[in-house]
């Protein structure tokens, strides 16, 4: 793909962001192209080489090789152009590397680094005044962002008078107030708090699609957006791709939902280790795009009707031969799969299977290959639609059931376990 | 026994061996008592007529404008050397580093020399500016030189560390902002470190009205042009010991208020 | 007050110690010179003369005295004569204060008078030496000063002692015999320091006394002026009443100021008393 990728660059990335580094101390050999109004998740472990194609993109590490190209300008261009890697040099005569203010690409970063000696209000309103807007004009718009991320309260506060959610939403305010070419988003929630990240997200969520629709105010129309990120939720909720990073290459690439469900590399299958049912949330959960329904607890920033997605954890799933009964205190899902593969983890047993469509043809007894090995293989005999789900369960209640590849089953799963969480669509 | 049990266990709130009291308080002593001394020693009734000889006010006088003159120097030139020590790569880094501190812990006297072989009439730079017409040395100049040859090491220190404490993310926002480096030292880079840039142009200061060994050799010593209150005290001595004990206590309480300062700010520092 | 002096006590005596540990290895102390003491000298006269003998003298008598006191060993088999060299008003202010001392030898009358009214001599100060100004200049005299007159000139940048020091004092004696009035670039508060600038070449000439040119002979040019003999500084020098050796002291005094004292001092160009 890369060598597709080098060969077209011109003509597929004149438009949106396109990043390509090779970093050899690091490892990293990469490329990412985000179109404009698009949002990339750009996902894998500590060390994957993320924050590296971040950081050449914001003009903070030049790269041995590499190309950087916002919108048709060349921001970067370094090393020889003659390398079979993954990285166009590109035809260059002399290098470019221009510096971090002169490429218009804002970063927002873990933390949210709002400057301590300046107000709230400020803050926002540096962006305008390095662009060279006047005090006053600066600070109006530095007003009207403030507005839209709902802090205008707290206008005059210092950095450090504000909790943790509160700064990094004045930290988007501000990232966005400098009027970005792109965007780039560096773990924006992962230093927040279980109630602050929500928060940050569902902010994100909102401000990244209105400027997907060109609503801001003075706002240049989709600037592409780069985030970096090791939760799948964060993908789930602000990409529409998502490009999964291992060991500094690129080994998976496409919609967000798919990688996830259906992961195709091992390290992407390593980082979703979550049930994910993709659908339209409803009032008590998620009415799952392959048919079932399901009970869950709605994230605070997700409403009946969105694009939304219910996760729950292998753990959380009992499996039964028969269709249980319904739950006497608390509501039950209880969902019709087919298994696929049985593979030993440790004490554990992690039983994968798809979701069947039609809860009527279920019947009980071995109808498998009887194969008792680890299969990992796709859906056989199902629409590539069907969501795949996974169990934990202890080697003894295994064995009890007797699961192998083609046992038909029931996944059992607590409404309380299922947090339903908005998706971008 | 019981007692230094007591003893022990109210130390041990304090997290401290109860041996260590002893020597710190002689160690406190050794610092204060001859401070302590110089305030007994001082002939009260004559006092204010000493402090406000002629001799004495010129020296006060000449050291405030020298010494102001000399932190300028220190922050026009110290700032951007603490900036490019703290923010850039490039070999022979740490030898400059070392270079630039040696004044700190150079004997005063050979600062001197070396600048009289710098800038006096026969050195390496002075007999290019004796062209020119400019005489450096016996020169107010020359004594501003002096100072701030030992205590630019003084702010650049201070600085430099405040600048490395700091890291250098806030600059990497504020450029991802679209600030130019222009605009980062000034709106973010040296806000930031006002507190440790405050505290090292207190100390500049008061090296410089300190200055003896240096100004001794290099400036000369005349009324009014280059002799300094520490230079004066020394004169002073020669004649008239209750002139000097004076003066010395000017320059005690003019040390206490920097540092009380310089701990104010520090303390109060974002 | 009573407990300052206490803390005062110990912190000066906790410094002392620590500091005569420091110390131990220079060998000033009593203790190491006895037994230095060569075992073949005769023990009569070992008892009166063998020891220590500490003399405070002014700067300028450094190269002079180290000679004598090499001289005044040989003649007095055991004993040690040590110099404490420093500014003459330095060594009174120190004698006042109680630093063991058995001589005082003062560049100027003032500082011994100081010492006398503090009842510290033993007996009257005895003048054995003078010394008088002269010009020095850079070597080969580049701005060709030939009287003291000529030191007046405005582009003549001159450097001399400072009033409040005994060569200051004298410059200010022969600018009143004169009747010149000087506008020294620099008014230093040593000979060393005016000779050092001079040296250097940063000034272009200096009033330092005669035996301070000798010294420096060769690093720069000697001008004589006959204005000079209008301030004539006497060195007095006395055995002090605190001394360990009050014999000794006596007898060094006396041969400083005797023949043995003359024939030195003359050769190094101080004049006669």
């Amino acid at each position: 793909m890369s060598a597709r990728a080098a060969q077209s660059s011109v003509a597929a990335h004149d438009r949106g962001l396109l990043v390509a580094a090779e970093v050899q101390v690091r490892g990293v050999s990469a490329q990412v192209h985000v179109a404009p109004g698009e949002v990339v998740a750009l996902l894998g472990a500590n060390g994957a080489g993320k924050s590296t194609l971040l950081g050449v993109a914001a003009g903070m590490l030049r790269p041995d090789r590499g190309r950087v190209e916002l919108d048709g300008e060349v921001l970067l261009a370094v090393g020889s152009s003659g390398g079979s890697g993954a990285v166009p040099g590109g035809p260059m005569n002399r290098p470019v590397d221009l510096p971090p203010h002169r490429r218009g690409v804002a970063l927002l970063a873990q933390e949210p680094l709002l400057f301590p000696h300046l107000s709230v209000l400020d803050n926002v309103a540096f962006g305008p005044r390095a662009a060279g807007a006047s005090r006053r004009a600066a600070r109006d718009a530095a007003a009207r962002w403030l507005e839209r991320v709902d802090l205008t309260h707290l206008a005059d506060r210092r950095p450090g008078q504000l909790s943790g959610g509160q700064a990094q939403r004045v930290a988007v305010a501000r990232a966005l107030a400098a009027q970005p070419r792109a965007l780039l988003l560096d773990e924006p929630m992962a230093a927040l708090d279980v109630t602050a990240a929500p928060e940050v997200r569902q902010l994100l969520r909102r401000v990244l699609s209105e400027a997907q629709d060109g609503a801001g105010p003075g706002q240049p129309p989709q600037p592409p957006v780069l985030l970096v990120t090791h939760d799948p939720l964060d993908a789930l909720a602000l990409a529409d791709r998502a490009v999964v990073l291992d060991a500094g290459h690129v080994v998976e690439e496409g919609p967000v939902r798919e990688v996830l469900s259906q992961p195709r590399s091992a390290f992407a299958a390593r980082l979703a280790e979550l049930n994910l049912l993709a659908g339209t949330a409803a009032a008590d959960g998620l009415r799952a795009e392959s048919g079932p329904t399901v009970a869950g607890v709605l994230d605070p920033g997700c409403s009946a009707g969105d694009a939304a997605v219910a996760v729950f954890p292998p753990a959380a799933v009992a499996i039964h031969r028969e269709h249980p009964a319904t739950g006497v205190s608390s509501p039950r899902n209880t969902i019709p799969v087919l298994v696929s593969a049985v593979e030993p983890r440790g004490a554990l047993v992690r039983v994968r299977g798809s979701v069947e469509a039609d809860p009527a043809s279920i019947s009980p007894g071995n109808s498998g290959p009887g194969d008792s090995g680890p299969v990992d293989s796709g859906p056989v005999g199902h629409p590539a639609a069907a969501p795949v789900l996974a169990a934990d369960i202890t080697a003894a209640s295994a064995a009890d059931l007797d699961l192998v590849p083609g046992s038909r089953v029931w996944f059992a799963v607590k409404a309380a376990e299922v947090a339903v969480h908005a998706a971008r669509r | 026994m019981l007692r230094s049990g007591q003893q022990r266990s109210a130390q041990q709130r304090a997290g401290l061996p109860g041996w260590a009291f002893a020597p710190a308080a002689l160690g406190a002593a050794f610092v204060v008592l001859p401070l302590v001394a110089v305030v007994v020693k001082v002939d009260w009734a004559a006092f204010p007529a000493l402090v406000t000889s002629d001799a004495s006010l010129a020296a006060l006088r000449l050291s405030l404008v020298t010494a102001s003159c000399s932190t300028a120097v220190c922050l026009l030139l110290g700032v951007p050397l603490a900036l490019v020590l703290a923010r850039c790569s490039f070999p022979g880094l740490r030898l400059l580093r070392s270079l630039v501190l040696v004044p700190l812990v150079l004997p005063p006297v050979v600062g001197g020399i070396a600048l009289l072989y710098t800038f006096g009439r026969q050195g390496l730079l002075g007999s290019s500016l004796e062209v020119l017409g400019l005489r450096i040395a016996f020169s107010t100049a020359a004594v501003v030189i002096a100072q701030a040859f030992v205590a630019m090491p003084f702010l650049v220190l201070s600085l430099e560390g405040a600048l490395r404490g700091r890291g250098t993310r806030y600059e990497q926002v504020a450029a991802t902002l679209g600030a130019s480096p222009s605009i980062v030292l000034r709106r973010v880079t040296l806000p930031l470190v006002l507190p440790g840039l405050a505290s090292g142009t207190v100390l500049a200061f008061a090296r410089s009205l300190g200055e003896f060994g240096a100004t001794l050799t290099f400036a000369g010593s005349l009324q009014g042009v280059t002799r300094t209150l520490p230079l004066e005290v020394y004169l002073q001595r020669e004649s008239d010991a209750r002139g000097a004990v004076a003066l010395s206590l000017v320059l005690v309480v003019v040390a206490v208020v920097v540092i009380v300062v310089t701990r104010g700010r520090r303390t109060e520092g974002v | 007050m009573r407990r300052l002096r206490l803390v005062a006590l110990a912190v000066a005596g906790t410094a002392a110690l620590l500091l005569s540990g420091c110390a131990s290895s220079t060998p000033t102390g009593t203790a190491s010179s006895t037994t230095t003491t060569p075992a073949g000298s005769p023990s009569s006269s070992s008892l009166v003369s063998t020891g220590t003998l500490t003399v405070f003298a002014a700067a300028s008598l450094k190269s002079t005295f180290t000679t004598l006191g090499e001289q005044f060993e040989k003649a007095h088999a055991g004993v040690d004569v040590t110099f404490s060299f420093a500014g003459s008003s330095d060594l009174a202010t120190q004698i006042q204060n109680g630093a063991p001392a058995d001589v005082f030898a003062s560049a100027d009358q003032a500082n011994m008078t100081k010492v006398v009214d503090a009842g510290l001599t033993a007996a009257a100060p005895v003048p054995f030496a003078t010394n008088v100004l002269t010009i020095v200049t850079p070597p080969g005299n580049p701005k060709g000063v030939a009287t003291f007159a000529d030191l007046a000139e405005s582009g003549t940048a001159l450097v001399v002692c400072a009033p409040q020091v005994p060569c200051g004092a004298a410059t200010e004696r022969v600018e009143k015999a004169t009747g010149v009035t000087l506008t020294p670039v620099s008014e230093e508060s040593s000979v060393t320091d005016v000779l050092t600038k001079v040296e250097s070449g940063e000034a272009d000439a200096g009033l330092v006394y005669v035996t301070d040119a000798r010294g420096a002979a060769g690093k720069v040019t000697e001008v004589t002026f006959p204005e000079s003999s209008g301030a004539v500084n006497t060195y007095p020098i006395a055995p002090l009443s605190g001394a360990a050796q009050p014999e000794l002291a006596k007898d060094f005094a006396a041969y400083v100021a005797g023949p043995d004292g003359r024939a030195v001092l003359q050769a190094a160009g101080f004049g006669a008393p």
